[in-house]
């Protein structure tokens, strides 16, 4: 039974991955995209990593996926005008690709596991734990300096979207709440005689 | 169970770098933009305290967390080499960024992180921790490189650099999950038992794909493509520190990854390496006759030294590693320096980046002119400067290990590589003046006369820095 869902969520997710890049309205590739990401979760749930195909659904379905969207929407880009080389580089593309795969059909068709690496990457967990907490108790512990790393590199993404993206326009204007909380009508308002019929 | 001190005393110049990282942001965000100068000394000397926590440290070889990474002679050789470059292109970096109005504290700081990733890369044990490294590593070089933001020329830099790092970065990954899917494991020396007794197709193909990635960050032919452009678009201190810290790292890793991960497929890798090698000094020596922009010239010639420091390691023993060794020292020194002169080229305020505005120098300003040629001797391998020992010693490691065709394309291709460094001195000497340089300010200057210097004293007094290769080359083996 695990091997019937395994080849349904497979193909449907090698499908949609397919559609993703076929699709002319990009609309339409962000939302295949998005069931080829509920594919892959699907397939982590039958190898037995329910956090990571939860993580899966929250993380790239529910933010990132959503992100492409709205940037999809909101920009205005020419995806005709983008696929323009299409056809000039195809041939090309094609013969790459070709050698590539079949390189790769090599490999998979002789693949051989190291005697050793059954025993190197077992990794049995208690009974009574569940995978996530499993995994709680290596990040934090063994792997914490792996955890603090990726901090660094999150620091660094974030330090340089600001250094590439802020801009310090000197002739915005601006709410200042202290300036609007000092306002008083004494030397705001301004009464004028106004003479009958005409304007100011 | 290893104590937390003495994690943290092998850890010293990490942990410095990053807990500096952070008290230079909040002063960096407190005093705004002003508070470039305080920022940009500040990291220096962290960069210097960096330095010495590795060079006075006297704790014996050790791996750390599990194996994550290694902490011996040949890490710390090369983590100086960072350091040192690292340090040299911010000192170099302050003149121009004040210049072009690009005087903003994130600056230094995005250098102060990408030299962490290259620690981190530099020691990193097995491929979590590399990919890590090489993660921090290039993403603050990417920003780096389009850093001059308003600057079309920086932002086509740095959008190639990205869009093509995140490609490399995508095959290395592949190439890594062939890597466990065989081994089971991540570590090097794990990989290396499951290696040994057995290659199969998928080993070398993830073998393939691993060095691909690593090829393209020391920009090695065929996978250099992107260097000309950005070394020309990104802003000169960025490049300099493109051209030298960045390459050390990377050219660390790969040895470390063929030489830890691999011992019991040499000949595998041996093919692949010998094949970089060679089409990087072809490369770097033909492409770079018609250059005439002076950064371009250095990218082929950077893509032409990383070949030469590839075939010390296709030698695959302890003489070609301390060739690689000694190669990248030369090669740091050499190309700070010539980075220190092409920043210093400047006429009525402008940077001027052509070979021909270097015309007549030897008339204008016969100090500057003597110091850009002796770097060029040096570059170009002419005795007794420097260049020619490093040359000589990845040469020999190459005839020694039986790689006869490879050192002769090698001495061949710098041949031909001679005749572009030999034009730049030519220009300089017998060319008619063109607009004279602007003073350079004593930074520049003085790294310029550091460098040359150091070149022409290795001569005389090659021992410690022999001693210093020896040492880390062995403890690679």
């Amino acid at each position: 039974m695990p091997a019937v869902f395994f080849y349904i969520f497979a193909t449907i997710m090698i499908a949609s991955a397919c559609v993703v890049i076929m699709a002319r309205n990009p609309v339409h590739s962000v939302l295949f995209l998005i069931l080829a990401f509920c594919n892959g979760a699907g397939l982590f749930l039958l190898s037995g990593a329910e956090f990571l195909a939860l993580i899966l659904i929250v993380v790239y379905v529910g933010a990132v996926a959503v992100l492409f969207l709205f940037v999809v929407m909101m920009l205005d880009v020419d995806f005709a005008e983008l696929k323009q080389g299409f056809a000039e580089y195809l041939p090309l593309g094609v013969g790459v690709g070709l050698v590539v795969f079949a390189e790769l059909g090599m490999v998979a068709l002789g693949w051989q596991t190291s005697p050793l690496a059954a025993s190197a990457a077992a990794s049995p967990i208690p009974d009574n734990m569940s995978n996530t907490a499993a995994l709680g108790q290596i990040l934090y512990t063994k792997y914490a300096v792996f955890f603090e790393a990726s901090a660094m590199v999150l620091l660094t993404a974030m330090i340089g979207a600001i250094v590439l993206t802020l801009h310090h326009r000197p002739n915005v204007k601006r709410q200042s709440i202290e300036e609007q909380n000092s306002r008083n009508a004494k030397n705001v308002v301004e009464i004028k005689k106004v003479p009958f019929r005409t304007g100011v | 169970m290893v104590l937390l001190t003495e994690l943290f005393q092998h850890f010293l110049p990490e942990t410095i770098l990053s807990v500096g990282v952070f008290v230079l942001l909040i002063i960096g965000a407190w005093r705004g933009e002003r508070g470039f100068g305080l920022v940009d000394e500040m990291t220096v000397g962290l960069l210097g305290l960096a330095i010495l926590s590795i060079v006075l440290s006297t704790k014996p070889d050790m791996a750390m967390l599990n194996g994550a990474f290694m902490d011996d002679g040949f890490s710390r050789f090369m983590k100086v080499l960072a350091l040192i470059g690292a340090m040299a292109s911010v000192i170099m970096s302050v003149d121009y960024l004040q210049r072009t109005g690009l005087e903003k504290f994130e600056y230094p700081l995005l250098i102060i992180l990408s030299t962490l990733g290259m620690m981190l890369l530099i020691s990193a044990d097995n491929l979590i921790s590399l990919y890590l490294g090489l993660e921090l590593m290039s993403l603050a070089l990417y920003v780096l490189a389009a850093f001059a933001r308003e600057d079309g020329y920086a932002s086509e830099a740095g959008l190639k650099y990205f869009v093509l790092g995140a490609l490399s970065s995508g095959m290395m990954l592949y190439g890594s999950s062939l890597l466990y899917g065989f081994a089971g494991t991540v570590s090097f020396s794990g990989i290396a038992q499951a290696v040994a007794g057995s290659t199969s197709l998928g080993v070398v193909f993830g073998l393939v794909f691993l060095l691909a990635g690593l090829a393209f960050k020391m920009s090695a032919a065929p996978f250099h493509m992107w260097t000309p452009d950005v070394y020309q678009g990104a802003p000169t201190p960025v490049t300099a520190f493109f051209a030298s810290a960045a390459k050390m790292a990377a050219v660390a890793i790969t040895a470390r990854v063929v030489m830890t991960a691999f011992p019991g497929a040499t000949q595998q890798w041996r093919q692949i390496i010998v094949f970089l090698a060679i089409a990087s000094t072809l490369l770097g020596s033909f492409a770079a006759i018609g250059q005439t922009n002076i950064k371009r010239l250095m990218a082929y010639s950077s893509i032409g030294h990383m070949g030469f420091a590839l075939i010390g390691l296709a030698a695959a023993n302890e003489s070609g590693l301390r060739g690689v060794a000694l190669y990248l020292a030369v090669y740091l020194v050499m190309t700070l320096g010539s980075f220190a002169a092409i920043l210093s080229m400047r006429v009525d305020g402008k940077a001027v980046e052509d070979i021909s505005d270097l015309a007549g120098l030897s008339r204008t300003n016969g100090l500057m002119a003597f110091f850009l040629a002796m770097l060029m001797f040096s570059l170009a391998g002419i005795p007794p400067l420097a260049g020619f020992f490093a040359k000589y010693y990845v040469l020999l490691a190459a005839v020694d290990a039986g790689l006869y065709p490879l050192a002769i394309i090698g001495v061949l291709a710098s041949a031909v590589a001679a005749f572009y460094y030999l034009r730049v001195v030519k220009v300089m000497y017998f060319d008619d003046p063109a607009p004279e340089f602007d003073a350079a300010p004593f930074a520049l200057r003085a790294i310029l006369a550091i460098s040359t210097i150091a070149l022409l004293v290795f001569w005389v007094y090659p021992t410690p820095v022999m001693d210093a290769a020896s040492a880390a080359a062995k403890s690679l083996l």
